[in-house]
């Protein structure tokens, strides 16, 4: 189902680099470290210099906010861009950086950018994942993952998933991860563990939580002329990309069993003229495991009610026609929200995947972040 | 860390206050009458700051629950299980609020009826299955 119009910021940017930091326990490491490793990694995968860099944009560390922290970044950088900026969107904010800087470019405000996260929430303090949530706090509110479980038990019941369906989701990622030598957790997981595995806000159970890590990444966008120009090795192209915000807290909701997903997903899919079934590998932002179960949906790849199916299926393991989170996603190679997830897409195009899917022609990724609060979508393909 | 308790302004005061004597109460906007949860000065709906409190008839629905077997805070740890629920109000807003029912008696929607519960020197906002309210 490609659409034939042509969208004129189709293809004309590419992922340039990608680098990372390891995963996992990093103390010691503050989050400007972290993320000067992930640059300098992604510059050197790219084959270019600091210097032709112009724009640095940067995801706010989740668990230590600073104040003009994309400015303490470029500092230790040694930059002095056009285009600096810290952005604080939760996960979806890492599409969202390389969105803005492929209009940036096309707008003719910059001509390189580095768009990067990173975190140390392992080491430090994981506070942030537990907190008290406003006044209802008093009642018991607290913490990130009952917001996620609040919508879990609606979308359970509602659309008749089973829990199997949601341990499925686990299983598979973690399957992926333990291929994958850079994850944090390779030990893969059976449905017998998930069903033993103890209740920690009912529905949710523990193999439905990401991981907590340190850690950082990064990528480089330019346009594909630049890249020419700088003989970049292996530049991925950006077909399409598009944000959709639910914004409202998970109890103000007149719906909890959908976000604006679909409108980010329709945004990327028209801009790149493709449609669901062009995709040949996902990466879907896995925070808890509702979230890909419903980006699924959102996205249009099956109906909530077919979810059971289309994951019993194993249509989203390796060897389906849609695996998802090949690296082994949040669940599995990291917890950090969703920047390695571009990067997975981008070493599947590249044909460098540890478990590559034969020859995807394109790559879809989703990132969200808070409560389902804010969504981006990004796809790359050739 | 103590346990973060609301802070009452004169924003929020009816809220806590209606609470304290038995009624739940929400505001609602006198320039195109949308209602709603929590206390704000702008209505969402419109933006005319011309809110005026209002008192629930105390009925509402079930929208989502949580039974939590983890305590985020020491203040929880002898209350474990406990339900947290997403209700709907017969008038329109939402709130996040107490469940005092067994996990087994619960479904989606189903109808519940105010009941406050008296904890941490408050009176917070909490709910029973409607027939067992009758």
């Amino acid at each position: 189902m490609s659409h034939p119009v042509s969208h004129p910021l189709r293809g004309r940017c590419v992922i340039a680099g990608i680098g990372a930091t390891a995963f996992g326990k990093l103390p010691g490491r503050s989050t400007v470290s972290l993320n000067v490793e992930a640059c300098r990694a992604a510059l050197a995968d790219a084959g270019i210099a600091k210097d032709v860099v112009d724009a640095v944009l940067v995801k706010t560390p989740t668990s230590a906010r600073e104040i003009l922290y994309g400015q303490k970044l470029a500092e230790a950088l040694g930059l002095q861009p056009r285009l600096n900026h810290a952005l604080d969107q939760g996960g979806a904010a890492n599409i969202t950086l390389i969105s803005q800087a492929v209009m940036a470019i096309e707008a003719g405000q910059c001509e390189v950018a580095l768009v990067c996260y990173a975190d140390n929430p392992r080491s430090g303090s994981r506070a942030v994942y537990a907190r008290p949530r406003g006044e209802d706090a008093v009642l018991g509110w607290f913490s990130t993952a009952a917001g996620y479980a609040m919508i879990q038990r609606r979308f359970m019941l509602e659309h008749g998933v089973p829990e199997e369906t949601f341990g499925q989701v686990a299983i598979t990622c973690r399957a992926h991860g333990a291929a994958n030598p850079r994850a944090q957790l390779r030990k893969p997981l059976t449905l017998e563990d998930y069903l033993a595995g103890p209740l920690m806000i009912e529905p949710m159970r523990r193999d439905d939580a990401c991981l907590v890590s340190d850690g950082g990444a990064a990528v480089v966008v330019m346009s594909a002329r630049r890249a020419k120009e700088l003989g970049v090795p292996a530049p991925v192209p950006i077909l399409g990309f598009g944000q959709g915000h639910t914004a409202w807290e998970v109890a103000q909701r007149a719906d909890l069993t959908t976000t604006e997903a679909a409108k980010a997903a329709a945004a990327a899919f028209a801009m790149a003229g493709l449609g669901p079934r062009d995709i040949q590998v996902a990466q879907l932002y896995d925070c808890f495991t509702v979230t890909p179960l419903m980006t699924l949906a959102d996205y249009g790849f099956c109906k909530p009610a077919q979810l059971a199916g289309f994951v019993g299926e194993g249509r989203i393991g390796l060897g389906g026609d849609l695996p998802i989170n090949t690296a082994g996603g949040l669940l599995s190679e990291t917890g950090m929200p969703g920047l390695q997830l571009v990067h997975e897409a981008v070493r599947q195009l590249r044909g460098t995947a540890t478990l590559q899917v034969p020859a995807p022609r394109n790559a879809l990724v989703s990132n969200q972040g808070g409560t389902m609060h804010t969504h981006a979508t990004l796809i790359l393909g050739h | 860390m103590d346990l973060p308790l609301p802070e009452i302004d004169d924003g929020n005061r009816p809220y806590w206050e209606g609470l304290a004597g038995g009624v739940l109460r929400f505001q609602r906007c006198r320039a195109c009458g949308h209602a709603w949860l929590p206390a704000r000065d702008a209505c969402p709906n419109c933006l005319a700051a011309e809110a005026v409190w209002e008192d629930a008839a105390g009925e509402g629905r079930v929208v989502s629950w949580v039974v939590y077997h983890k305590a985020y805070h020491e203040a929880f740890q002898d209350r474990l299980p406990y339900t947290v629920a997403i209700i709907a109000l017969a008038e329109g807003p939402r709130l996040i609020a107490g469940l005092d029912a067994p996990d087994q008696a619960l479904r989606l929607d189903m109808p519940v009826r105010l009941r406050p519960r008296k904890a941490f020197g408050m009176t917070l906002p909490a709910f029973v299955p409607a027939e067992a309210a009758s």
